[in-house]
């Protein structure tokens, strides 16, 4: 890759959680142009190393559940021995987990159950390894330590969302979170900053997932919600991979526990 | 290739402090700089700095006639404007300004900077990115504007009641205007930024509010930024700059914090 300057995160060491697809693979890509070293992880080997292949160089991919509490184990214990330190995680990996339109009622503790850990557990795990990684040697022991956490909410957990219960209430929670986790870490003097990115809709696997709901026709469904975006376009992974790397940057050095909205207006009106 | 290469940009306020930072940050990533600014001195100084195709207008965001020149000048200058930066405010008191304390002329001397000037700044700047007829009638068109609102807009201050009120009613403002370009087709985006505590002139007025000690302020205040430590201009420039460019091109009627943590907690 040629580049005509030093890249907005140069040199950094980089996790991306759902890297094989959509949102997580665009910000992979965006990362690594702009100098990062990326480790992408996802459940799906397949696509996960396809991405890795991709970037070459210092790329990697490492398989993982974000359920597992001995997957993240794993995964900083390899970044460690290959990268010796962390600088930026992506908790971007979520799942819509239905093919079912899923108001209160329709609802069961096990889809509720089943949202949660992926998308609320499986971040809360992130910021726990990934604060521990980056303050390895970190700012509080005269290291250089420090880093950025940037956790994928979405404009569900803003507004509600009341045929997709769980999944907005799992959005809320880790915008919630990322809040915590940030003042935590900045009184805590670790120079590990944690923001939330809140796409609204947005071209991905997922974005068509959302369009099949309820077994209606799925390009109905996109001319109904592409009209509910003021800006009359969906937004693309692309879109949100530079947010991502907006606040991953050394530019966004005073930006923590902040909300960025990447929704085309929907959530303005 | 800068971030905003050869993209026409004005800044208000542009003389000093996040103005100025802003202006030297687009002119860095390749923008085509008018400075915009009341004060002749600072103005002139700014742009001298930034060198280039930077320009100096003198301006005051009250008048709706100086709005008209800026853009005429902005236009036989550099083109059509694309960065269209409402930063230029006052904070306008030495006192603390409670309820009491403020009278209803010192009131709309705030509103008047901060409000309207911000009210005036969009509607010429979204007729001057439209001047070719804009995106609806077939033209290049597009653009995008950045407001400078504050966390005073999103929490409460009550030493700063004017001020307060006035940058909460630009975060307001910001997503109409941006509501309204969308629905029109203009390709227009229009974000607020809210900066906390920053090291600027207006940051040191306010620590010196009521006679107090600077110092002494400047650290009590910093007591209350979770990270530890103030903001610099640079750092609120870096966020005018990222919502300024393409890379924010589905980014709209948004607002974004920088303060350290402030109003997390």
């Amino acid at each position: 890759m040629v580049r005509d300057r030093m890249g907005r995160v140069e040199g950094k060491v980089a996790i991306v959680t759902g890297g094989g697809t959509g949102i997580g693979r665009a910000t992979a890509r965006r990362l690594a142009e702009e100098g990062a070293i990326v480790t992408i992880t996802d459940v799906n080997v397949e696509a996960g190393q396809a991405v890795a292949d991709e970037l070459g160089g210092k790329a990697m991919f490492i398989q993982q559940d974000v359920r597992q509490e001995a997957d993240w184990q794993r995964l900083m214990d390899q970044v460690a021995d290959k990268q010796r330190r962390l600088d930026i995680l992506h908790n971007n990996a979520g799942i819509l987990a239905t093919q079912q339109m899923q108001f209160l009622a329709d609802t069961d503790v096990e889809q509720w159950r089943a949202i949660q850990a992926v998308n609320v557990e499986g971040v809360f795990l992130g910021c726990k390894y990934g604060v521990a990684a980056m303050s390895v040697g970190g700012r509080e022991r005269g290291g250089a330590g420090g880093g950025a956490i940037v956790n994928m909410s979405s404009v569900a957990g803003l507004i509600g969302t009341p045929g997709a219960i769980a999944y907005g209430a799992s959005k809320g929670a880790v915008r919630q979170l990322t809040k915590s986790v940030a003042i935590d870490c900045a009184k805590k003097g670790l120079g590990i900053r944690c923001n939330s990115i809140h796409p609204g809709i947005i071209q991905t696997n997922m974005g068509e997932e959302v369009m099949h709901l309820g077994g209606g026709d799925p390009e109905r469904a996109w001319k109904a919600f592409i009209k509910s975006v003021p800006m009359d376009e969906p937004g693309r992974p692309e879109d949100i991979a530079n947010c991502v790397l907006f606040l991953a940057s050394d530019e966004a050095r005073h930006v923590t526990g902040a909300e960025l909205v990447v929704d085309g207006g929907i959530t303005a009106i | 290739m800068g971030r905003v290469e050869r993209k026409v940009a004005v800044v208000s306020g542009a003389g000093t402090g996040i103005g100025r930072a802003a202006a030297k940050r687009l002119a860095e990533e390749g923008a085509l700089v008018t400075v915009a600014e009341f004060d002749a001195e600072t103005g002139r100084e700014a742009a001298a700095e930034l060198g280039g195709d930077a320009k100096f207008i003198q301006h005051d965001v009250r008048e709706e006639a100086s709005w008209q020149s800026l853009f005429a000048a902005v236009a036989s200058n550099h083109g059509r404007p694309d960065i269209l930066v409402n930063n230029a405010g006052i904070l306008a008191t030495e006192n603390d300004q409670e309820l009491a304390l403020t009278d209803l002329a010192q009131w709309r001397a705030v509103q008047q900077v901060n409000v309207e000037g911000v009210f005036l700044g969009c509607k010429y700047g979204v007729a001057a990115m439209c001047a070719d007829g804009g995106r609806a009638k077939g033209g290049d068109g597009g653009g995008a504007i950045v407001n400078m609102s504050s966390i005073a807009g999103l929490i409460a201050t009550a030493h700063l009641v004017a001020y307060g009120a006035s940058k909460g009613a630009v975060r307001q403002m910001t997503k109409s205007v941006a509501i309204d370009c969308a629905k029109k087709g203009l390709g227009i985006r229009c974000n607020s930024v809210h900066p906390g505590v920053i090291v600027t002139n207006m940051g040191d007025q306010v620590m010196g509010m009521g006679n107090g000690n600077v110092d002494a302020n400047w650290e009590a205040r910093l007591s209350l930024v979770p990270m530890g430590e103030p903001g610099q201009a640079v750092d609120v420039a870096n966020c005018i700059l990222f919502l300024a460019s393409d890379e924010a091109r589905h980014i709209t009627g948004a607002e974004l914090v920088v303060d350290g943590g402030m109003t997390a907690i």
